[in-house]
């Protein structure tokens, strides 16, 4: 079955003076329908710039693509006319942000907004876009919705707010859900109960999810497979259960390493040493290699790349894994 | 290890006026900290969790003076008759924590330059500046660097660095790591504990993050909207939580590997706001077991006799002992 987004061996950078910053180094990455996918990654291994690019969100002419392809639905997204994207965005691919105040017009009200949106992706009456505002909301367990229609954003909590765009995102049974750090500005608390509602919708209505996180732990709750991104890269992927319980790149076992959780109190935790690289001057070889503890002469020459075949099983960039390049 | 108390606080209060009228008189006021007593002791790391709202930073805030409480007191004077404990504080974001025109040894070594009222000489500054940045790793060439020119893990070990300058007997850590990412964590969280061990030094570690709050505690406080519920040793809070909000909270956290049911159900719950406070029990919209007894204020109490465990519920602490000891007035 032809997968919701595929994106190939994608490179791209940002123009800088005297050179670029090389965000993207090769990623590949696909969704399938009806599936949750993670990206974890820390800050600046590129995980939101992939999800910003596979909706076309990166301000035109900031940024070059050297390589490599993005699919979405069919639609070549590398070519696709501004027009093509206007239909593809927010009905069939959905999108929701890490700060859902931002994402919300401070000076107008939730129901004034969400009608908009609706109207926009389906003519109807404002009076009926208002009624299909208010089944969202109670879609989304809202106990009064009509009250929050009638709210400004700013009188709303983190959680509420984030469901708002969760229904808005939802209200054109989108194909595809990018998700990006969706839960990070909120408590745990609440952050469960929006997860657990955007999983219960996507599989309602039969939407794929891109979830992009940097906590390792909900990925391993909420994802099907994952993707590990490092330096511009997907490093490692498959099953989430497998990518957990039996890292193969040093790059993941490090991260799992690394959390607190794993090691008795006071321990010493395990951390990765030095720094992420410099994206503007990257390494020829592995981007990882000058913090691995299993690095060899090989790591130095040519970056590793992450195979593709067979589809969704585990695989590591790595040429210290034993059959690399050759999957599980 | 005799315990020796370096800090209390006695019943904490803090408001904020907001929304003040024509006159220029407060309508309302938000209520960051209602009621907290606190013990901190020498050598301990006493970790404060809970989540946003709940006055955690209110509280490092009066502790190291940026807020006045409105009422409770602070005593930073010791019973055994030591000189009065000295605080110096680490900030979340190293960001904006740091002088951005200062050379490092500079940011390192201002709080000297405070301390001594600026009778100190440039030498001397300097040379405190690189013994301190040795300690948390920064290499002493780098002293004439400025904070842009360091990562975010480095610049927290600055911001630690300054802290520890003016050897201080307690260090608050106000969200030490949130801002960095898991294996620049894992550093700054190692590198804290080995200065912990080699000066004995006290922290009070103000975090959200349950599983930091975890590994480094000695004792752990769960906040909420401004009162202490549960206080505990770390191991015993985070293993048999009492309190039903500590109970939601640890259950909220999510761990690694255990997938969450398809069964498990997103029931609403938000955090009350604290404008107006509820009456009685400030958990009592959300909590499962509210009963008869929760519309009356709850007291911080002992969990039984010889128990290390306080908490703030009823409930809980009639369920584990049957002769209820004095409460606190």
């Amino acid at each position: 079955m032809m997968p919701v987004l595929s994106i190939r061996e994608l490179s791209l950078e940002f123009p800088i003076y005297r050179g670029a910053v090389k965000a993207l180094n090769g990623v590949t990455l696909e969704v399938g329908r009806r599936e949750i996918v993670g990206v974890v990654g820390e800050s600046g291994s590129g995980k939101s710039v992939t999800s910003m690019l596979a909706m076309r969100l990166l301000v035109e002419g900031s940024y070059v693509v050297t390589a490599g392809s993005v699919t979405m639905l069919g639609t070549d997204i590398l070519a696709a006319s501004e027009r093509t994207m206007l239909g593809l965005r927010g009905s069939k691919v959905a999108m929701i942000f890490q700060e859902p105040m931002t994402a919300l017009n401070p000076i107008r009200k939730v129901g004034d907004q969400m009608v908009e949106v609706i109207r926009l992706h389906r003519p109807m009456a404002a009076a009926q876009a208002r009624a299909e505002a208010v089944d969202l909301l109670q879609d989304m367990h809202v106990a009064d919705p009509e009250h929050i229609l009638d709210t400004y954003p700013f009188e709303l909590s983190g959680g509420m707010r984030q469901r708002v765009l969760l229904a808005l995102a939802f209200s054109c049974r989108p194909e595809l859900l990018i998700a990006d750090e969706p839960t990070t500005a909120l408590d745990v608390t609440v952050q469960r109960q929006v997860l657990l509602l955007m999983r219960e919708k996507a599989r309602q209505k039969n939407t794929a999810i891109l979830f992009i996180t940097h906590d390792m732990a909900l990925v391993s709750q909420f994802c099907d497979r994952v993707y590990v991104m490092y330096a511009g890269s997907a490093v490692e992927d498959g099953p989430t259960a497998e990518v957990l319980a039996a890292p193969r790149h040093p790059y993941t076992r490090g991260l799992l390493n690394a959390l607190p959780d794993r090691v008795a109190s006071r321990a010493v935790i395990e951390a990765i040493q030095g720094s992420v690289p410099d994206l503007t001057s990257l390494p020829a070889g592995c981007a990882f290699a000058g913090r691995c503890p299993l690095a060899g002469p090989a790591c130095g020459e040519r970056p590793p790349s992450l195979a593709v075949d067979p589809p969704g099983r585990h695989h590591a960039a790595c040429w210290a894994v034993p059959g690399h390049g050759s999957g599980s | 290890m005799t315990a020796v108390s370096i800090l209390t606080l006695e019943d904490l209060q803090v408001r904020f006026p907001v929304g003040m009228d024509w006159l220029g008189r407060p309508k309302q006021h938000v209520h960051a900290l209602n009621g907290v007593d606190l013990e901190v002791f020498r050598g301990e790391t006493l970790g404060v969790v809970g989540e946003s709202g709940c006055g955690k930073t209110t509280l490092a805030q009066v502790l190291i003076g940026l807020v006045k409480p409105t009422a409770g007191r602070m005593v930073r004077e010791r019973p055994d008759g030591g000189a009065p404990t000295r605080m110096q504080i680490v900030f979340q974001d190293p960001q904006s924590s740091l002088n951005p025109r200062l050379p490092v040894w500079r940011i390192i070594s201002e709080p000297l330059y405070v301390q001594r009222k600026g009778r100190i000489s440039g030498t001397d500054m300097r040379r405190a500046a690189a013994l301190a940045a040795v300690q948390v790793e920064i290499p002493p060439d780098h002293l004439d660097r400025f904070p842009h020119e360091f990562s975010g893990g480095q610049r927290q070990r600055i911001a630690i660095a300054r802290a520890l300058v003016s050897e201080p007997d307690l260090i608050l850590l106000d969200e030490p790591t949130s801002a960095l990412d898991i294996s620049v964590q894992a550093q700054i969280l190692n590198l804290l504990n080995e200065l912990q061990r080699q000066r004995g030094l006290t922290y009070l570690l103000i975090s959200h993050n349950v599983a930091v709050v975890r590994h480094m505690s000695d004792r752990v406080a769960v906040m909420y909207l401004g009162q202490i519920v549960e206080l505990g040793s770390s191991a015993e809070v985070m293993k048999d939580p009492r309190h039903p909000y500590t109970r939601l909270l640890l259950e909220s956290v999510p761990q690694l590997g255990q997938a969450v049911g398809e069964d498990a159900v997103s029931s609403s719950t938000e955090l009350p706001g604290n404008r107006q406070l509820p009456t009685g029990c400030f958990f009592r919209d959300r909590c499962p077991m509210a009963r008869a007894g929760c519309e009356r204020p709850q007291a911080l109490l002992r969990a039984g006799a010889g128990s290390q465990r306080s908490v703030r519920c009823h409930v809980q602490v009639q369920v584990q002992v049957q002769v209820q000891e004095a409460p606190c007035p």
